[in-house]
């Protein structure tokens, strides 16, 4: 087995951790927005009353801590790795795992389109953090 | 089955794609007046709110999120994602037109990318029907 030098693997292992915690992020927020009908909210009690039923949803406080959770991971991880390898890998990551998660989490149709835009997303991102 | 989107929705998507960009192109320009804040003067944050490119960068920013939250509501997250990623693009563009900053033929393959990917995206459909939906909609 190559044995794998202990700063790469916290790197990645830190990577992994920004990663993760942002797909669930996304997913918790994109499921809580999915389970309100804001327009029959605001019909009924306004744009104040749209505001205060998404802010006290606990699906988006868990989606919010998960994405305040990546966050500090990623000051982590570039703590000790560079921002060249750490931004590109992060985002890039992240947009495949989300749509993983979107299709098995939130049964989302991820058609052969959305897998190409998917990749395509994924690699322009990585050469935009170059 | 027709896909297309009313204009108030295309608009939602457009100030998604900007917002998170331009949000973060006024906070640098902001931080940028301010100079670097020591760890250890943590205090001197609160002195960046005064300043009127930071405190509008936080307004874009708090609508962008609005209009992020909202597109959740009635669009798919694998719909809505490529949107967000469009923002690299316009902060790149910012970069070059505002703060003359230069972009290698690599990074405008990068953009070329992502302006594909979200076509792919957009021409499709915005939320996946389910089987719940179609029979709420035939009731």
């Amino acid at each position: 087995m190559v044995a794998i030098p202990d700063a790469t693997l916290h790197t990645w292992t830190t990577i992994a951790a920004v990663v993760v915690t942002a797909t669930a992020g996304d997913i918790l927020i994109a499921r809580s927005m999915r389970s309100l009908d804001l327009d029959a909210i605001r019909e009924r009690s306004g744009l104040g009353g749209a505001i205060l039923a998404v802010v006290t949803t606990p699906t988006l406080i868990l989606g919010i801590v998960c994405m305040a959770l990546s966050f500090f991971s990623l000051l982590f991880a570039l703590a000790g790795a560079d921002l060249s390898l750490v931004a590109p890998a992060t985002a890039s990551l992240t947009f495949v795992s989300t749509a993983i998660a979107a299709k098995i989490f939130l049964k989302e149709n991820v058609d052969r389109r959305r897998w190409l835009a998917a990749l395509f997303v994924c690699a322009g991102v990585a050469l935009l953090a170059r | 089955m027709s896909h297309r989107l009313p204009a108030s929705r295309y608009l939602l998507l457009f100030c998604v794609m900007l917002g998170a960009a331009v949000g973060d192109a006024l906070l640098g320009r902001g931080m940028h007046d301010i100079g670097p804040v020591s760890i250890h003067h943590l205090s001197s944050l609160f002195y960046a709110l005064a300043n009127p490119w930071v405190l509008s960068g936080i307004v874009v920013l708090i609508g962008f999120m609005a209009s992020y939250m909202t597109a959740l509501s009635w669009a798919d997250l694998t719909f809505v994602l490529p949107a967000t990623a469009f923002g690299n693009v316009v902060t790149a563009l910012i970069g070059k037109l505002w703060l003359r900053e230069s972009i290698s033929p690599l990074r405008w393959l990068g953009i070329c990318l992502i302006v594909v990917g979200v076509g792919f995206v957009a021409n499709g459909p915005s939320r996946t029907e389910h089987a719940a939906d179609l029979d709420e909609r035939v009731a």
